[in-house]
């Protein structure tokens, strides 16, 4: 039998209707690949008997002819997500034990629809940080080298476990949370497609909020068509979340029709910024050329605010952290450290739980909010939001989806950009606008870097038109056909 | 504007974050450095534009005001550092 790992979901989900192998065979492939590759550290918790015993009732339902849509699917799930009974840490040393009586609404739809947990994926600290470096549990590697070189790579984040564990083949899938581009940035820096939805798409019921106006559930997979089976089941109106939206859930997989003839497709000239690497440029006109092959107009377009989005992003990102991270005060869950009094033991409980990273956004929000500055920081901040959101909306009279670089360089080495938290912030330059907008956005591998390294392209949709950005991705996806792996040197 | 270290100490009071006399001055530089460079913020005539307070335009569903759940006091305690009697417990804070 072949390495069961090999297979796309689309692939095992056909082999495992066609009773080709098991579900338990297919778990035990990815719990062996999973302990194999602990160098990477991209699991936080590892849940193999949970899995097997998932993947056992899923062979009973596929027996009964019961299977649901991701019927014996191992997937990883960032921790992010509460899973009942299982640690939830969302990367922070706060939530030290931390078992949910619940389960996020997310992961309660896959496991609906029988997927199988392998485990918690690792991620940046409450999803602050685009390098999986800010985690309590340590840095994730990426399974990706540079040519001639061992240095060890950031895997992108904040979803860095999830692009790390799909890239690395340690799951068929993962679930990510995408703020400010921690399921795109990622995805692009581990060659893997990653896509954000629209806001209000997915349910944040259960997933440990970072910025509640701007968070959003998405998936992290191997490829276009896998993406998009994954998100219509994860997608969906739930009560327990009043900004989620109460509209029919598409069938993703069906607009996968290949045929974007007559579609106008836009270029910004706001992306192109100073100092990007001429490699990822190049592979941006590839894109746009590919497009127009494949009978698409393109389109030059201009979003004028573009250079605003990361600063205001950095206004409204850290207040509503620091609003959201107020909960941790070590009295109901988590880490407690006993001090003199209570509000002793608040500062020593979060003072011991919270990293460096966090508690600086944390500072940030709190002086963006507090009196005196509220006007000035983030109600402009909001308003610059407004602008990049019109901005979007006026393109979107013109063109059907917009085209960008994923990010502005591939990835980078562990420890490389610790010095400078603006350099780092850069990383998500072409990512955060979306976010303020609400706007759906993929990932998809395009090509590789002069040092061999993956490159993404983006493509950015209308509200709730997440299947013309998976139709779009699914041409670029075939014209870029991206094959490269990196080598197993992890493997123990 | 620029951050100095009283104002540090004030929010980080306000945050419930400890920070030594030593951290302060640091800190007071890191912020300075994101909150210069998020001053560019500035160059943008906002005079006429609307807050953005919500990413999808959308009226909040209404639904029956009925009790969902209830008496699950083990699960509510069951993460809690400390409970006594079915109940959380905490530093004295009435003297």
């Amino acid at each position: 039998m072949t390495d069961l790992t090999e297979l796309s979901l689309a692939q095992a989900r056909d082999g495992l209707r066609g009773k080709k192998f098991s579900a338990v065979e297919l778990t035990d492939a990815y719990v062996a690949a999973m302990a194999a590759a602990r160098l990477l550290n991209s699991y936080i918790t590892e849940t193999p008997d949970r899995a097997r015993d998932m993947a056992r009732a899923s062979d009973g339902r596929i027996a009964s002819g019961q299977a649901g849509a991701l019927e014996g699917i191992p997937l990883g799930i960032k921790d992010l997500f509460c899973t009942k009974d299982v640690l939830s840490t969302a990367g922070s040393h706060i939530l030290d034990g931390f078992k949910p009586a619940y389960e996020s609404t997310v992961t309660a739809n896959l496991w609906r629809e029988g997927a199988v947990m392998l485990g918690k994926l690792n991620l940046d600290e409450f999803a602050m940080g685009s390098s999986n470096e800010t985690s309590y549990y340590g840095p994730v590697v990426s399974p990706w080298r540079r040519t001639g070189d061992t240095a060890k790579l950031v895997p992108g984040g904040s979803s860095g476990g999830s692009s790390s564990a799909v890239a690395a083949r340690l799951c068929l899938a993962a679930t990510g949370t995408d703020t400010g581009g921690s399921i795109r940035q990622p995805a692009a820096f581990t060659g893997i497609v990653g896509l954000k939805p629209t806001y209000g798409r997915c349910s944040r019921w259960g997933i440990v909020a970072f910025a509640s106006s701007l968070d959003q559930a998405g998936p992290l997979a191997r490829d276009v068509r896998d993406a998009a089976i994954l998100l219509g089941v994860m997608a969906g109106h739930d009560p327990k979340d009043s900004t989620s939206v109460d509209r029919p859930v598409p069938n993703y997989e069906a607009a996968l029709t290949g045929n974007i003839k007559g579609m106008r497709i836009g270029i910004p000239a706001e992306y192109r910024v100073d100092g990007m690497p001429q490699g990822i440029e190049a592979m941006w006109g590839r894109g746009a050329k590919w497009l127009r092959e494949a009978g698409a107009e393109i389109v030059e377009i201009s979003l004028p605010h573009t250079r605003y989005a990361l600063p205001a992003y950095y206004i409204v990102a850290p207040a509503e952290a620091s609003s959201n991270l107020a909960r941790y005060d070590g009295m109901r869950y988590g880490l407690r450290v006993a001090g003199k009094d209570l509000i002793d033991t608040y500062e020593k409980s979060r003072s011991a739980g919270f990293g460096a990273e966090v508690k600086r956004r944390i500072l940030i929000g709190t002086y963006v909010l507090s009196a005196g500055y509220y006007d000035a920081y983030y109600l402009r901040a909001q308003r610059v939001r407004t602008l990049i959101a019109n901005d979007f909306r006026a393109a979107f009279e013109k063109v059907d989806a917009i085209l960008t670089p994923a990010t502005p360089s591939p990835a980078f080495a562990i420890g490389e950009r610790n010095d400078d938290p603006i350099g780092m912030f850069l990383n998500d330059v072409f990512t955060v606008p979306a976010n303020l907008a609400g706007l759906p956005g993929i990932s998809v591998p395009a090509g590789l870097s002069d040092d061999g390294l993956p490159l993404g392209l983006q493509l950015i949709g209308k509200a709730f038109d997440e299947e013309t950005v998976l139709r779009v991705a699914g041409v670029l996806e075939e014209a870029a056909a991206f094959t490269a792996r990196p080598d197993s040197w992890w493997r123990s | 504007m620029s951050v100095d270290t009283d104002t540090v100490r004030r929010i980080a009071k306000l945050a419930r974050l400890a920070i030594s006399d030593d951290g302060l001055a640091p800190m007071a530089q890191e912020l300075n450095v994101i909150l210069g460079w998020v001053d560019q913020l500035n160059e943008v005539d906002v005079s006429a534009v609307e807050p953005m307070t919500s990413a999808v335009q959308t009226s909040l569903k209404k639904r029956s005001d009925t009790v969902t759940d209830g008496h699950i006091q083990e699960a509510v305690l069951h993460n809690a550092p400390l409970t006594e009697h079915g109940f959380f417990v905490v530093p004295k804070v009435v003297e």
